[in-house]
């Protein structure tokens, strides 16, 4: 360093008084056996202090979340494959889009086989998804997520290849198909939004704290970047259309929920970097393509399929910020050491159970 | 049938020599982690991880006469050894997929490393921060409760190195006792602000590593209200199959309500 140590340290500081000072307390200890007063203070002081406000240092009790990049990405396909299996069966049965329902078969297990492949990459070696499928337990929503996955994937993928067989050597597979894109259909409702739970029903304050809301939130996205996926492909039906504003109605409300909570979980949500992919996200799932397909309804034909492609490119890119938001959150939420301690922000008031003492506290009083 | 046991830490008798942390790593053959100093104190190994089962706090605060010496101008010093909690409603036994995470016959919670696949729903699922998934590795470790050294009627390797006994290990009921009466003792002395750590009353429904610590369990990372995650289940598949017939439904009304294509 250039500074000129004179400038910079108080004498207390200096390197010679504290060399004065032990030899002090030397002399000090030899005459009486004991020290009074303080000893050396060193630059840098005062030392982080544990405390009830501090907590440990304000080192983060939670563990951050450890999964890799494929995870929010992994979020996106599985909700835009899982919707796609249920617009596609509804408007086969309904009759209404023979080939809407083909391409959705395509996306579906485009989807199951990409989902698989983010899963499987995440885990480091293949064979270890094969241990998912040891047990089948309900209270764990990871093991039901990957049983939905194994049976989606499945289905999704018998739809899909009896329409290609069907289509490209004339098998009689299109009964078969019809069968398996139905229960691709029932797999696709729960493996749209599962992710939710996923997350939800998690140790994470962020997360828990929106466990109501978050699998409807991305059951809608899900819906929300099918509808677009789609209608990037060509499709123009206006059921899409109609789809699409309310999966963004939904997803507005959403937003409005997170804007409008005051709670200290839901900071990460509204501040700093993962505040802004958050608004960003919401902004192109919600808003953006709820204004722009109302118009789209309202316009003639050529004018409402440019809407509607700029609203389905939105609710794309927004659908998979919001996934990205909502993990990078967990990191943030994981960081704050104040939540799981339930110490307050000091500005804010304190959380009932902080006034009241902890439980802890209660039953060493009652002890 | 087995013994349910527990440890019980005492971090009044806690001298902070992490004979605990070494005798952990060495049973367990558990991988260096480095040498860092964190700042905080004499903390080195900062908090529980994949590749540190026992964890010597120490909680160092502004003076306080009685607590880590009577000299008003100097700071207190108090040490606490955490480990895993084995809490009796485990949030990562509950969460992990694969039934890679067990309860053992003494009441422990234990990872088969054979089985683990990595997943790492567990390190989100701790309400304490204990489990971590080693990133060389790929799969989640913690601390065994030593298994393999119960089995053979062996204590713990943390509580067998602990010179002053203030890792304390034994049957639950007896060892819950031992907390019990030590509290009573240490507050005839006048120490008011000890307190046992054990949080029953939460839906984690009880430990199976107490603690006994002064002052508020919070500056030591103790959390006053740990929740196992389950509890979010009921709340969160509801939420989906309202999403689920949203889908449906809206899916429904809206090609019903267009015209053939």
């Amino acid at each position: 360093m250039s500074t000129n140590p004179q400038e910079r340290a108080t004498p207390e500081h200096s390197a010679w008084s504290r060399e004065n000072r032990l030899v002090e307390i030397r002399r000090e200890a030899e005459r009486k056996g004991y020290v009074d007063g303080l000893g050396v203070r060193l630059p840098g002081a005062p030392f982080p202090i544990a405390s009830p406000e501090t907590g440990y240092y304000g080192v983060h009790l939670l563990k951050e979340p450890q999964w890799s990049w494929e995870i929010p990405p992994y979020f996106f396909v599985g909700g835009a494959a899982g919707s796609a299996a249920v617009i596609g069966a509804i408007a086969h049965w309904t009759g209404r889009d023979k080939k809407l329902a083909r391409d959705c078969r395509l996306i579906a297990a485009g989807g199951a086989i990409l989902s698989s492949g983010l899963l499987i990459s995440d885990l480091g070696r293949p064979a270890r998804f094969l241990a998912m499928l040891r047990v089948f337990k309900p209270q764990s929503p990871m093991s039901m997520g990957a049983w939905t996955l194994a049976a989606f994937g499945s289905f999704a993928g018998a739809a899909a290849f009896a329409q290609l067989a069907a289509e490209n050597f004339g098998l009689p597979v299109q009964m078969l198909g019809n069968i398996a894109e139905g229960l691709s259909a029932a797999a696709g409702l729960p493996f749209s939004n599962y992710t939710g739970v996923l997350i939800g029903a998690t140790a994470i304050p962020v997360w828990n704290e929106h466990i109501g809301s978050l699998p409807i939130h991305f059951g809608m996205s899900g819906l929300n970047s099918a509808v677009g996926i789609l209608e990037l492909m060509g499709h123009k039906n206006p059921a899409l259309n109609t789809l699409g504003i309310g999966a963004a109605a939904i997803e507005s409300l959403e937003g409005a929920n997170i804007e409008l909570s005051k709670k200290t979980s839901v900071e990460p949500l509204k501040r700093g970097m993962s505040g802004l992919i958050t608004r960003l996200g919401g902004a192109l799932s919600g808003p953006v393509p709820l204004a722009l397909r109302i118009a789209a309804a309202f316009y003639g034909s050529r004018r409402a399929m440019k809407l509607r492609k700029a609203a389905a490119i939105s609710s794309v890119a927004g659908s998979m910020l919001t996934r990205i938001a909502w993990v990078h959150a967990g990191h943030v939420s994981a960081r704050d050491w104040r939540l799981p301690l339930e110490i307050a922000d000091q500005n804010k008031e304190l959380p009932s159970i902080a006034r009241e003492g902890s439980a802890v506290n209660k039953m060493a009083k009652r002890a | 049938m087995s013994t349910t046991t527990a440890f019980f830490t005492d971090a009044t008798l806690c001298i902070g020599c992490k004979a605990c942390e070494v005798a952990c790593k060495e049973w367990n053959g558990i991988s260096a982690d480095g040498f860092n100093w964190t700042g905080n104190s004499y903390d080195n190994s900062g908090s529980l991880g994949h590749s540190t089962w026992r964890h010597v706090k120490f909680v160092e605060h502004s003076p306080e006469p009685g607590l880590g010496g009577n000299n008003p101008d100097l700071a207190s010093w108090v040490f606490s050894s955490d480990v895993c909690k084995h809490c009796e409603k485990a949030g990562c036994l509950e969460a992990c997929p694969t039934g890679a995470i067990v309860r053992t016959e003494f009441g422990g919670v234990f990872v088969q490393p054979d089985i683990c696949n990595g997943c790492s729903y567990c390190v989100v699922a701790c309400p304490f921060g204990v489990v971590q998934r080693n990133e060389e590795d790929g799969r989640a470790f913690k601390c065994t409760f030593c298994y393999d050294r119960q089995k053979v009627g062996l204590h713990p390797a943390c509580s067998t190195a602990c010179p002053t006994e203030s890792i304390k290990f034994g049957p639950i009921d007896a060892m819950k006792m031992v907390a019990q009466e030590r509290l009573e003792e240490l507050q005839a002395r006048g120490m008011d602000d000890a307190c046992v750590y054990d949080p029953s009353n939460t839906s984690v429904e009880g430990i199976h590593a107490m603690f006994l610590v002064r002052g508020d369990p919070r500056q030591y990372n103790l959390p006053p209200n740990p929740e196992v995650p389950t509890i979010y289940n009921k709340a969160g598949w509801t939420s989906s199959a309202v999403a689920a017939g949203l889908l449906l439904v809206g899916s429904l009304f809206a090609f019903l309500g267009s015209a053939k294509q």
